[in-house]
């Protein structure tokens, strides 16, 4: 065990604190807001401590009947959002670690050219090309599909960069010595590399989880079925800023429960990272 | 025996194939963007539309805010899928009644269903706004709101004033701003939403005074804006100087400035007869006026242009298509559904007997102030200035009038340098989008 | 730095298929589509259709609100991409120190990016603005003028704050990860050998997380370039007066909302070619100085 410092440690747990007190406070904050009753909300300052709203708000949401979350059931829309960010996040994954494969451990022509690619997809914003897209989809009779929310999405440049990065620092006596060994390329892939690689895997499923769970234009657009909408945009359809009546305490709910499931993704993880790393202990 | 049971049920297999080939329903999208109780409204509209005949069926779509609808129609237009039904926003009414090729005319729509289009049986001063100039109705008004006036009325004796006469003029109402904040009765004395919907657009139709020339845009879209006419000027200079001095505060571009007034940190407040709903909710004491309208302008009170969306119709579309839509306009403007939408959303009538059925039944008694924003529209024929703008670039334009609002309200410039950059920016913009 | 590979010809082509038909159809296929719509007039319904050449480009570089997009984007990026990275590794290293509750904080300063930017605006318009926000509210009682509603420069921060605040937890991830994949072993030598914890960190971890930087380093760019309008519309819709109107948020404004489709194209072409050479800036001249192993 290193010596720890006596003054490095309590410092750590204050910046943590505050680091914590920046980072986490407007959730905090959400869930407060979904406890106190609409007119609370109405006139602000909104107070810091939680209300007493809590059972009545999450009741009426969750059970209060069809209507309450923008007319589908709460339950359908937690399943749409699940299938699309777990199809997103394991997609995304699973192509991006064979194309980084490909980059690094071998010599092909236009090797760069395929990884600059990929690469560029990341500078195009959705809304800019979305009238065209939208028309490939149609063409391609992908609206209101689960493979039209999910496909469009998973072509991640962010994955590939990362896994390069990393197969980037595996010593190359690894490779050689699977060489060596005739052990062949996919040989190596998946008794070796895959296993170094599980941390990444799980940081990787975490973000790609979440940034699938988390889409809202892409959705919006690609269905038209109500009973193809995720959580994210029922969410939407209850805010309203301009025209009045915007049940604020339902809303909140509502933002509480889409962000429960990632939340509970990142728990989950944490503790693969942890194992994860104690084997990788070389 | 055997050949007996196949014969029935080979019949039976006939009749059930044969029920299977009933009537197949035309489905038609409604394609929206209303959140909220009023996504709600929407789905109900539906739903008993539905069940009033076995037609034709509504199936209304949540496209997200205003301009993401627009998009998804575009582009739904784009990849020849575009669905039956689309709610612009008064914004867009430029770009709509730019894509001749692309819409069907709501009057045209009508008749194809066998009905017969009388104007004179809608509210004149929202459908003028969503008319050709020749009249032809173009789309049909769903959600209109007029801006009208609220005060805390809290304040207002705290301050001295007059509890049950709300200010009429501007200059009333500014002087009224001061008092409420020189007697400390809040710290703010006036905010207001949508400074460009407000104080330009309605400004021009109920003061009646030009916002551009062609008739603001309806004969012709080479406009050429008048904003920095004296009467514009004296307005937001006044508004200018009421900043300076902390009697006016700034809530943003759209609605947020309704919360400064529903935290009781302004006193007056003026705003979309469509944020009535949270004012209620919010259990202030308030009261409401007519917009305030400028004490020189000669020919003022004139009449308000509608804010809010409408619903169009693409083209492309079959017959029957087309006849289920009429239907269902039909039933929307039936009166016991639009005195419904009217008293339960805060949206304004669109038919005149809807508006009296509401008036006999003496809403408007027990709810005063919810007559306001529609006798704003009726009193007068609109004139030229008062038809609203017509440009197919406003929401661009609208950009550049916050733009320098922001500029002058942070002391950077008075309002007669504001309204000549809003003027020249505004008109390289427009001269740009012919 | 010669890297040992595998001799097969065709199975990289194979291994990477899956990638490239995706990107191909679903991106490249219709980003073509709206890009050459740079070189068009065009109505947003499609309807009337002129060929103008390189007129967009021209009308949007001469535009005086084009210069001042590219100065709030350098502004606004450098600062956002530094902050959140700089704040995440603080606390990631923090993290690695504790003892004791290191999960608990961890995961509590992962969530927030779990939260939808559609969400989080709505949260900070909770908290922040001048008409609605209680932070806002309590910040004007103690006197000082907060309205970012009207001063630029507010504006700004508020808007970074935002951005990087939701970054933040994304390169915590990462650097966590990054920190724990570096062997107990090289730390404790060098403890032994008698250097500090400030000598350790600068001489053996960070170097050793080279890749992770340089991977959120560029990231971190893209991001603050491309992905950051959904917040600065939720916040403070570019403006005043343009203040935080960044080069992404003009495309979005342009093209989206004002629905001018030739001249946002024109501004993406634009916005693409210099993100491809910063960032190719940063593969040739940072990259280099990265340790690999």
């Amino acid at each position: 065990m290193i010596e720890r410092s006596p003054i490095g440690r309590p410092v750590a747990h204050v910046l943590l604190v505050l680091g914590l007190a920046i980072v986490a406070f407007p959730i905090y904050y959400t869930f407060v807001a979904s406890t106190q009753t609409l007119q609370t909300i109405l006139r602000p300052p909104l107070p810091l401590v939680p209300g007493d709203q809590f059972l009545d708000n999450y009741g009426e949401a969750l059970f209060g009947g069809v209507d309450r979350i923008g007319g589908v059931s709460v339950w359908t829309l937690l399943f749409n959002t699940s299938v699309m960010a777990l199809g997103i996040a394991v997609g995304k994954i699973v192509i991006s670690i064979l194309s980084a494969f490909a980059i690094v451990f071998f010599r092909f022509p236009l090797r760069m050219t395929f990884f600059w690619l990929i690469f560029i997809t990341l500078m195009l914003p959705v809304e800019v090309r979305i009238l065209p897209t939208y028309k490939v989809m149609v063409d391609l009779g992908m609206i209101d599909t689960y493979a039209g929310l999910i496909l469009p999405l998973i072509a991640s440049a962010t994955a590939t960069l990362l896994f390069r990065q990393f197969f980037m620092t595996i010593p190359s006596e690894l490779v050689e010595a699977a060489r060596v060994d005739a052990a062949g390329p996919m040989r190596f892939f998946r008794d070796i590399l895959l296993p170094l690689s599980k941390t990444n895997i799980a940081a990787l499923f975490v973000i790609l989880f979440i940034y699938g769970w988390t889409q809202y234009l892409w959705p919006l657009l690609v269905t038209n079925d109500n009973q193809m909408n995720t959580i994210v945009i029922a969410l939407k359809k209850m805010v309203s800023f301009a025209d009045a009546d915007t049940p604020w305490h339902l809303v909140m709910v509502t933002a509480i429960l889409a962000i429960a499931p990632p939340v509970l993704v990142v728990v989950l993880m944490q503790r693969w990272f942890v194992r994860g790393l104690v084997e990788a202990e070389k | 025996m055997n050949r007996k049971i196949l014969g029935a049920a080979v019949a039976l297999g006939a009749l059930v194939a044969g029920a299977g080939q009933a009537v197949a329903v035309t489905e038609l999208q409604w394609w929206h963007a209303m959140s909220g109780a009023n996504n709600e409204v929407v789905d109900t509209l539906a739903k008993e539309f539905n069940e009033s005949q076995d037609a034709y069926k509504i199936t209304p779509v949540f496209k997200g805010t205003y301009p993401e609808t627009l998009n998804a129609g575009i582009a739904a237009f784009r990849a020849k899928q575009p669905p039956a039904i689309i709610q612009v926003f008064d914004v867009g009414t430029g770009v709509m009644m730019g894509a001749e090729g692309a819409v069907m005319p709501v009057a045209d729509v009508l008749e194809a269903g066998g009905y017969t289009f009388d104007k004179s049986n809608y509210l004149p001063g929202i459908v003028a706004y969503y008319s050709k100039p020749d009249g032809t109705m173009l789309s049909f008004p769903y959600n209109s709101s007029s801006p009208i006036l609220y005060y805390n009325k809290d304040i207002f004796e705290k301050a001295g004033l007059d509890v049950d006469s709300p200010p009429e003029t501007w200059q009333d109402v500014f002087a009224a701003a001061r008092t409420i904040k020189e007697s400390g009765a809040a710290e703010c004395g006036y905010t207001s939403t949508w400074l460009t919907w407000i104080h330009l657009e309605n400004f021009a139709a109920w003061n009646n005074v030009a916002y551009g020339t062609n008739e603001n845009g309806l004969a012709g879209t080479d406009v050429e804006l008048k904003l920095n006419e004296p009467l514009y000027v004296e307005h937001f200079q006044d508004i200018a100087d009421l900043a300076k001095d902390g009697v006016f505060r700034y809530g943003g571009r759209t609605s947020e400035a309704k919360q400064l007034f529903l935290s009781g940190e302004c006193g007056i407040l003026t705003e979309s007869s469509g944020g009535l709903g949270d004012i209620v909710k919010s259990g202030m004491n308030y009261g409401i006026g007519q917009l305030p309208y400028d004490a020189n302008a000669e020919a003022a009170p004139q009449n308000t242009i509608p804010g809010g969306a409408s619903l169009w119709v693409f083209g492309g579309k079959s017959d029957e298509e087309y006849k289920g839509i009429a239907e269902f306009f039909n039933f929307l403007s039936q009166t016991e559904i639009q005195s419904r939408l009217h008293q339960v959303s805060g949206y304004l009538p669109v038919t005149m007997d809807a508006y009296k059925a509401t008036k006999d039944s003496g809403f408007y008694e027990e709810n005063p102030g919810r007559e306001t924003p529609i006798l704003q529209m009726m009193g007068k024929e609109p004139t030229e200035n008062s038809k609203g703008v017509r440009l197919p670039n406003l929401p661009q334009l609208r950009d550049i009038e916050n733009e320098q609002f922001e500029l002058m309200l942070s002391g950077q410039q008075d309002a007669q340098a504001a309204l000549d950059k809003i003027v020249e920016l505004g008109n390289e913009a427009i001269a740009e989008a012919q | 730095m010669s890297k040992a590979v595998f001799p097969n010809k065709w199975l990289p082509y194979l291994l990477l298929a899956p990638q490239v038909a995706i990107t191909l159809v679903f991106f490249y296929w219709p980003a073509s589509q709206a890009l050459y719509q740079s070189v068009l007039r065009q109505d947003p319904f499609g309807l009337k259709t002129t060929f103008v050449g390189l007129a967009n480009f021209r009308s949007v570089l001469s535009d005086p609100g084009y210069l001042n997009a590219v100065k709030v984007t350098a502004i606004f990026s450098f600062s956002t991409a530094i902050l959140a990275m700089a704040l995440a590794l603080l606390l990631a290293s923090a993290a690695e120190k504790v003892v004791r509750g290191k999960g608990f904080y961890r995961t509590l300063l992962i969530w927030p990016y779990a939260v939808a930017p559609a969400v989080a605006g709505m949260l900070w318009l909770f908290m922040f603005n001048p008409a609605m926000g209680t932070f806002a509210y309590m910040l004007r009682r103690s006197g000082y003028n907060w309205d970012p509603l009207l001063n630029g420069d507010q504006a700004m921060l508020l808007v970074v704050v935002a951005a990087a605040w939701k970054q933040i937890s994304y390169n915590f991830l990462f650097f966590v990860a990054a920190l724990q994949s570096i062997p107990k072993s090289l730390t404790e030598a060098a403890a032994i050998d008698g250097a500090g914890s400030t000598k350790r960190f600068w001489t053996i971890v960070f170097p050793l997380i080279a890749p992770t930087t340089f991977f959120l380093l560029v990231v971190n760019t893209v991001y603050a370039f491309f992905d950051t309008f959904g917040i600065i519309d939720a916040v403070t819709a570019g403006g005043p007066a343009r203040a935080t109107e960044t080069l992404v948020y003009k495309v979005y404004i342009d093209g989206f909302v004002n629905l001018d489709l030739g001249s946002s194209a024109a501004q993406s072409v634009i916005l693409m070619a210099i993100v491809i050479a910063l960032t190719a800036v940063q593969f040739r001249y940072v990259e280099r100085r990265v340790h690999y192993g």
